[in-house]
């Protein structure tokens, strides 16, 4: 349960070109087709095994929702096959079809009905819908008394009271308060644990790749990717970056990684190194090691602003920590072609243990998507080790310094490790 | 095609009936009489045409005497008449009026006419047990032909749901079909006998109104409730033909663009 296979799927919006030309295609028996076709998606072809989740990313307009309403069987494919198994639910417009004159409860099982439940097993549901939404006795109260977010409360516990196979998110959809986006996005975690099926839809790159196994890319109604998150996302950034005379390349590197370089190339980054005190190469860093991140790079044309900005990664792609030169006030100016630069950002490694890259980007101003010079991810990956400190827990580290009292009813006696 | 329609209505039958249950309870939510509004319509009616025309206005049926009867013939037609002009105009707004359920949330389709069906039936049933208590208080009991109404609200159900569907269908796509239907509607009333009776028309006349199927219908909905009488069940063939008729040419329209529909909302 919760297989999605995908085949040469298409939909295509009819477009005529009067309002009369409808009507004469429908009534002239045998009369040649009057419309046009507008193809909104076209030549989808993928597969998502059972208990995947995966994400779905593309800029707007690229057929992210035509996809997912396909899939939820709003909307009709013009041709292609979708097969499912097993139960789908959306969380794409929560609280539709709530009527406002109703109660909380009422309209917690006329949106159950909607979803094909029975009034038995609603009222089975409704115990736990209540302590889920937690809105207290508003339950009972019409629901144009509530606030936005109680009726997201309500319509996001109404529409994952049942575990579904396959569940489609749309992130967009933001579920009430700090709190509640906690403990929802908890019970879609635990679905997923128990074999649901996930599709989301986000632009949240940490989303992505902390909750996917896959990601799906859509550009221009067509499937671009479908990979791992990291190597999408980072396709799909420089894809946004993307402009007249940008190059876009991936590379593989070993270990699985994949590197994608884009930009138009005025500037260059010819060699990225990670060294230690004695300004020797290394792979791997000790927590709190201090180290030298140089970055060569190389300027091919007259440029009149220059910025450098680099990005540590975990393994997952979430940031871990990102700087640039105009942030540091230390944008350089008036470069010209030929110039070499050297750059050298030195810290301590104040990360946990683990596997990390570093994405690099030469800009003019803060942003890569005003004039992408070069993009570049997995300029290097580097390791953390811990041998020195304390095994901690976690990604950063502070470094905690700790004074312990012990107070007993005699008096009491301080101690200090 | 019918059987897997028949099993999506049959797993949303929770949905279906409460939506018609909560169709009556929004209407009358905010209210003080709540579900004696239904009721007071109704009564209204009868009791309007009942003191105006059989008692004010003196109108009388050809070859009949008595006051009440007109007043009767002519319950009994705007009866049959609402039941059809009830569920053919809701039924062509049926899918527009839930565009936003029809674009967001994937149900069967089908539901929305069934819906409309059963709702329009039960105010029906309503409107026509007040009727009867009307004809029993007054000592105009039909007696054993009021059976007859069985089929005849079924034959009658049958052509409003095809029509309706048509409609409904059709409305998605052009949207002056439902001002057309509207404005038809109005000849539709008046070239059926229902206010009038069909014998003071000339012969030529006549013999054209047979031509329209809602003649013999409400007729036998007439003569059921004045006089007892059984329908002439052969003059009803052409109703149920046509009925039948759109009933296909409605399910096949739906079929065919019900998945097209949802670009148009």
């Amino acid at each position: 349960m919760g297989h999605i296979r995908v085949t040469g799927l298409g939909k295509a919006y009819k477009q005529y070109p009067s309002r009369w030309s409808r009507l004469a295609e429908w009534l002239i028996p045998f009369s040649r087709l009057r419309h046009n076709r507008h193809w909104v998606l076209k030549d989808l072809t993928f597969e998502i095994p059972a208990g995947q989740a995966v994400g779905i990313v593309g800029v707007n307009g690229a057929g992210k929702s035509t996809l997912l309403k396909m899939i939820t069987g709003t909307s009709r494919q013009t041709c292609g096959t979708i097969e499912l198994t097993g139960r789908v639910a959306a969380l794409l417009e929560l609280g539709m079809g709530f009527h406002p004159d109703f109660t909380g409860r009422q309209n917690a099982v006329m949106a159950g009905q909607l979803l094909g439940m029975q009034l038995e097993e609603i009222n089975a549901l409704m115990s736990q819908i209540e302590s889920f939404a937690e809105i207290g006795a508003a339950i009972d109260h019409p629901v144009r008394t509530y606030s936005s977010g109680m009726q997201m409360r309500l319509a996001f516990s109404v529409a994952t009271a049942r575990r579904p196979d396959i569940l489609i998110v749309d992130e967009a959809l933001s579920v009430g308060d700090a709190y509640f986006q906690h403990k929802s996005f908890e019970r879609i975690r635990s679905f997923r644990e128990a074999g649901t099926t996930l599709l989301i839809v986000s632009h949240d790159r940490s989303a992505i790749q902390s909750i996917c196994d896959t990601a799906i890319l859509l550009d221009g109604g067509r499937l671009a990717m479908h990979d791992r998150p990291e190597a999408v996302m980072d396709y799909y950034n420089a894809l946004l970056a993307e402009r007249e005379g940008q190059i876009v390349r991936q590379e593989m590197l070993g270990g699985g990684h994949v590197q994608t370089v884009s930009g138009t190339g005025e500037a260059g980054i010819v060699r990225v190194r990670l060294l230690d005190e004695s300004e020797r190469l290394i792979e791997a860093a000790e927590v709190g090691q201090p180290v030298v991140l140089a970055v060569d790079v190389e300027v091919r044309q007259d440029i009149e602003r220059l910025v450098l900005g680099f990005m540590i990664k975990d393994r997952l792609g979430q940031p871990m920590y990102g700087i640039n030169t105009h942030r540091q006030n230390q944008a350089l100016e008036n470069l010209r072609a030929g110039e070499r630069i050297n750059y050298r950002f030195a810290f301590v490694m104040g990360l946990g243990k683990g596997n990390y890259s570093v994405a690099l980007s030469l800009s003019r101003l803060d942003s890569h998507l005003d004039r992408n010079f070069e993009w570049r991810d997995f300029g290097l990956v580097f390791h953390v080790i811990n041998n020195r400190r304390e095994d901690f827990v976690g990604c950063s580290w502070l470094n905690a310094q700790t004074t312990i009292s012990r107070h007993t009813e005699v008096g009491h006696v301080e101690h200090t490790p | 095609m019918l059987l897997s329609l028949y099993r999506s209505l049959r797993s949303y039958r929770g949905f279906i009936l409460g939506s018609v249950q909560r169709e009556f309870q929004a209407r009358y939510r905010n209210s003080l009489f709540g579900a004696l509004w239904p009721i007071f319509n109704p009564l209204s009616m009868i009791i309007v045409y009942t003191v105006i025309f059989s008692h004010i206005m003196r109108a009388r049926l050809p070859g009949v005497a008595d006051g009440m009867a007109y007043s009767i013939y002519l319950c009994a037609g705007l009866l049959a008449w609402g039941l059809f002009s009830e569920i053919t105009l809701r039924s062509q707004n049926m899918f527009l009026d839930n565009a936003n359920l029809l674009k967001k949330i994937s149900f069967p389709r089908i539901c929305l006419p069934v819906i409309v069906l059963i709702n329009a039936g039960i105010n029906f049933a309503i409107i026509i047990s007040l009727f009867l208590g009307f004809l029993l208080i007054t000592g105009r009991w039909p007696g054993i032909a009021l059976l007859a109404l069985i089929p005849l609200i079924a034959l009658q159900m049958m052509f409003c749901a095809g029509l309706g569907m048509v409609l409904g269908v059709l409305n998605v796509f052009f949207r002056d079909v439902g001002q057309l239907f509207g404005i038809c509607l109005q000849f539709w009333f008046w070239l059926t006998p229902i206010v009038y009776p069909i014998t003071i028309l000339p012969e030529w006349l006549q013999s054209l109104l047979r031509f329209n199927p809602l003649t013999n219908l409400i007729a036998s909905y007439q003569n059921v409730f004045l006089y007892g009488q059984w329908p002439a069940w052969s003059s009803l063939l052409p109703a149920f033909m046509i009925g039948a008729v759109f009933c296909a040419i409605g399910l096949r329209l739906f079929r065919q663009r019900v998945g097209e529909m949802v670009d148009e909302l």
